[in-house]
């Protein structure tokens, strides 16, 4: 199995939006090579023949009637933000315009 | 004078019932109990300041309820309206949820208090409860050592008497091993047969909410309060097992993978007295084997990190909770970790593999299902170990789940109860493990043998000096 590398953890940090720093990178690196390698133990097994499992009691299409219920009501669900607006989320913005260039 | 925190919820249900014991009473003598022993044990990560109130309320509506104002602890990761969840992680330090999960919901409906939250490892990933983001819960038998996890604080608080029953969660062997580690009792139950609506999502085709208690019996009774198909968790789903199972001789088999070299050889000993009291009392014993068990380590820090990353995404911090930088070093890794899996170029090679390792896990047990009702075996590897023992090597502590985590892989149930003590004095526990949905036949076994043994009777020494 692959090397894992500073370049590949630098890479799964930005994917992950996880900002690590220099200690973490540091500590992260050569226990997640560990992890890896200890993983690694499975290429040991064929598996052609079997088919992947993603669940274990084999439910499928589990469908319900879509009703109208009580549910939260917009105090409630807003009562963990930090900030609010005439009922919605205050959040940072995502998109600004482009000023650099 | 009876100590109500030591009795049983049967127990309790009885001398409620006959006016023996004021549910008022026993709330106060648990609360009391917190305070005198939970400095040194930290079970409990926030207090319901509003326990008395809410069963004066129950009390005025006069209902006749199974679990009247019985204390119950809540894990930290599973919903409470109106009391802090925080799933023991900075990030959510001050979120308190506006509802309940299921299968609190059931509970309360069913008379029980939430008395408190207890703590675990953060978001429940790890194995002595030394992830959590505010502390680290001691072992009621022995401080320097860990109550196990992740679920250690709701094994700790049954233990230490600070509850009558905890709820827990088992991803990879939460419920069973600080069960085990505490000597307690706690069900892993199959996969969905309780809803996990509410849970904050670990492993979603993993997670599992169970009771942790002090008998089996009990264990029992809060099971089939919680189960059920919940139409807020498409996954959830029950059917009635016990009941074509009655037969004259059940069969447990010994599976020799789980008494092999790594495991410690006084709790190989310990577990196979166990079988031996069961045989002598008509259970019919037979060596089995589980072939791929070495693999199931491998297999599940593939496929749970890689859930878990997609899970944790959406703790982004834009609506409410802390930014992902104060995430623990824990939580860090294994979403780093299975978005490595998942990710292109790699995902045949991880993720895909070991679904299809999973699959001959599940088959292994299949097999083993059809030569034996149930398996038994140690919960873990060793009786409880030191605090800071695995926390500089996460391999190590992810061996810690060697025995428990083909479980889940397969989604089967799994009943811990003690069975004994190593030379130290810490309880060492066995787990019986059984076909999906054949909790009944767990329990019947369980029962038995609690009926026959009294390690389950045995308490820490606690309020005082340490050790037994």
């Amino acid at each position: 199995m692959s090397n894992f590398t500073l370049s590949d953890l630098l890479r799964l940090s930005k994917l992950s939006q996880i900002k690590l720093s220099e200690k973490e990178l540091d500590k992260f690196s050569t226990q997640i090579s560990e992890i890896l390698n200890f993983i690694s133990q499975l290429s040991n097994i064929n598996t052609q023949e079997v088919s992947p499992q993603t669940h274990s009691t084999g439910r499928k299409n589990v469908f319900r009637e879509d009703e109208v219920k009580p549910s939260l009501t917009q105090e409630e669900a807003l009562k963990n933000a930090p900030a609010t607006y005439k009922g919605f989320f205050k959040v940072r913005a995502i998109f600004t315009e482009e000023t650099q260039k | 004078m009876i100590n109500p925190n030591q009795l049983t919820l049967v127990e309790l249900q009885q001398k409620i019932k006959s006016k023996e014991i004021s549910p008022h009473e026993l709330i106060q003598k648990t609360q009391d109990q917190i305070a005198k022993v939970d400095t040194e044990i930290f079970a409990y990560v926030s207090i319901n300041e509003r326990a008395k109130d809410q069963l004066t309320s129950l009390v005025s509506k006069g209902n006749d309820l199974p679990l009247l104002g019985i204390p119950m602890a809540v894990k930290d990761v599973l919903s409470t309206k109106g009391l802090k969840t925080t799933a023991s992680s900075k990030i959510l330090e001050n979120y308190i949820p506006p509802y309940d999960a299921t299968v609190v919901k059931k509970l309360k409906d069913a008379g029980a208090i939430v008395i408190g939250k207890t703590n675990c490892d953060s978001f429940a990933f790890g194995a002595s409860t030394e992830n959590s983001g505010f502390g680290i819960t001691k072992n009621p038998w022995d401080q320097s050592r860990v109550a196990g996890g992740s679920s250690g604080g709701s094994a700790a608080a049954v233990a230490a008497d600070e509850c009558t029953f905890a709820l827990g969660t088992d991803t990879g062997g939460s419920i069973r091993q600080p069960s085990s580690f505490c000597g307690v009792t706690g069900l892993k139950p199959t996969y969905g047969a309780c809803s996990r609506f509410g849970l904050l999502a670990m492993a979603s085709s993993f997670d599992c909410p169970g009771p942790i208690a002090k008998t089996v019996e009990d264990c029992r009774v809060i099971f089939n309060l919680m189960k059920g198909r919940d139409n807020q968790d498409a996954t959830s789903y029950y059917k009635d097992y016990g009941a074509e199972r009655k037969k004259e001789k059940i069969k447990i088999g010994l599976a020799k993978e789980f008494f092999s070299e790594g495991i410690n050889e006084e709790v190989k000993k310990t577990v196979k007295k166990a079988a031996s009291l069961l045989e002598e009392n008509g259970f019919l014993i037979e060596e089995i084997s589980l072939p791929h068990t070495q693999y199931a380590i491998a297999t599940y820090y593939i496929l749970v990190p890689s859930e878990i990353s997609s899970n944790m995404a959406r703790y982004d911090g834009i609506r409410f909770g802390k930014s992902r930088e104060v995430l623990e070093d824990e939580v860090k890794r294994r979403i780093v970790l299975g978005t490595y899996s998942l990710s292109a170029g790699y995902y045949d090679e991880y993720y895909d593999k070991a679904a299809r390792v999973r699959s001959l896990i599940t088959k292994d047990y299949l097999e083993a299902f059809s030569k034996v009702d149930v398996i038994l075996g140690p919960v873990s590897p060793t009786t409880a170990f030191k605090i800071g023992e695995k926390t500089k090597n996460p391999l190590e502590m992810y061996l810690a789940d060697v025995l428990t985590s083909s479980a889940n892989l397969a989604g089967i149930p799994g009943l811990a109860l003690p069975c004994g003590f190593d030379e130290k004095g810490l309880p060492v526990g066995m787990q019986i493990l059984g076909p999906h949905f054949s909790e009944d036949l767990l329990f019947f076994i369980g029962e038995t043998y609690q009926n026959l043994t009294d390690w389950h009777k045995k308490k820490p020494n606690l309020g005082g000096k340490n050790g037994n």
